[in-house]
């Protein structure tokens, strides 16, 4: 089998296993009004991880490069209370200008 | 019975009506998955392959530029792995909302991503209903992007020269923003994005998320009582 498949395949079985494993193990119960809670604030901590993460991460690094710029247009274009698609295009047509000046 | 089979057929077609803006993204950081897998070397089927079955688009991502740059399948594994951990978290909040047997929850979870969960979050619970409708229209429109990418992305070239690098996080933004209704949600969002960001540096990709998700604990404690 090549490398390519194996990570295909390893990566797949490892990620069907990873979100079905709460699921199966603990079927439909309520989970306790704690865990609940932490549960209701994972969306924004998790979420907020990752726009920091994809926004000036770069490998084990921190860099501030045009998409740094893209999701400044994005923030302000969601201030603004543009509509998702136009804060998308904003997003990358300002990171593409700002690609093509540096 | 009747009524209830149509109550849910709606919340499926809202949620994949809702999800529609996000899709498009989707399909756009599909296509850049496909351009970078071609580039690694990785061939036209396995792409697509890996996005019908691992459907997450950073884990995806991460292994095709470990493969890019010649990193041993270890680490090609062990990057999308970590980056996936989340999906535990996910897991369990996913885990309460789905119904029947064993088999049929292991499927309906395969249909969680970052999109299809953000946007089925329902007063501190998850839609299962609209979580389908979404991941559903989400899977089509990511592999979709694959396909287009790996099959014509020579044509398009770096991805980055068309911002499409910062669409990923925008959308994140864009649904991060639609969760930060109560004082708790921005800190745990605060605390999520600081402790990522102070890992970055020391720790492998994937840790730092996995550890954001430690801001989320800031809800252990009671809400307070509403003074008046």
């Amino acid at each position: 089998m090549s490398t390519t498949w194996l990570i295909v395949l390893v990566v797949g079985a490892a990620t069907v296993a990873l979100k079905g494993v709460a699921p199966v193990l603990l079927g439909d119960r309520e989970l306790p009004a704690p865990v609940a809670r932490v549960n209701g604030a994972l969306a924004p901590a998790l979420l907020a991880a990752l726009v920091a993460v994809q926004t000036v991460g770069d490998g084990t690094a921190l860099a501030i490069d045009p998409r740094a710029a893209g999701v400044a247009a994005a923030a302000i274009a969601l201030l603004l209370r543009a509509p998702l698609l136009v804060v998308l295009v904003s997003s990358a047509g300002v990171a593409a200008a700002v690609n093509a000046l540096t | 019975m009747e009524q209830a089979t149509i109550s849910v057929e709606r919340s499926m077609a809202s949620g994949a009506r809702d999800v529609a803006p996000i899709a498009l993204a989707a399909a756009v950081i599909g296509v850049s998955f496909g351009i970078l897998a071609r580039d690694a070397g990785m061939g036209v089927v396995a792409p697509i392959v890996m996005s019908l079955t691992t459907f997450a688009g950073s884990a995806q991502m991460a292994a095709a530029s470990v493969m890019q740059d010649g990193g041993a399948v270890a680490a090609a594994v062990g990057a999308a792995i970590l980056l996936n951990l989340r999906y535990v978290a996910i897991g369990v909040s996913v885990a309460p909302s789905l119904r029947g047997r064993r088999a049929r929850r292991l499927a309906e979870a395969q249909l969680a991503t970052d999109e299809s969960w953000a946007i089925a979050q329902d007063h501190g619970r998850v839609n299962r209903e609209r979580m389908i409708g979404a991941g559903l229209v989400l899977l089509v429109a990511w592999t979709g992007g694959t396909v287009a990418g790996v099959l014509g992305g020579s044509a398009l070239g770096d991805p980055a020269t068309y911002g499409f690098d910062a669409m990923f996080p925008a959308l994140f933004l864009a649904l991060l923003v639609g969760q930060l209704g109560d004082g708790r949600s921005r800190i745990a969002a605060l605390a999520g994005a600081l402790i990522a960001l102070l890992l970055t540096p020391v720790a492998p990709a994937g840790v730092p998320i996995i550890a954001a998700a430690a801001g989320a604990l800031i809800a252990l404690k009671p809400p307070k009582e509403p003074t008046p």
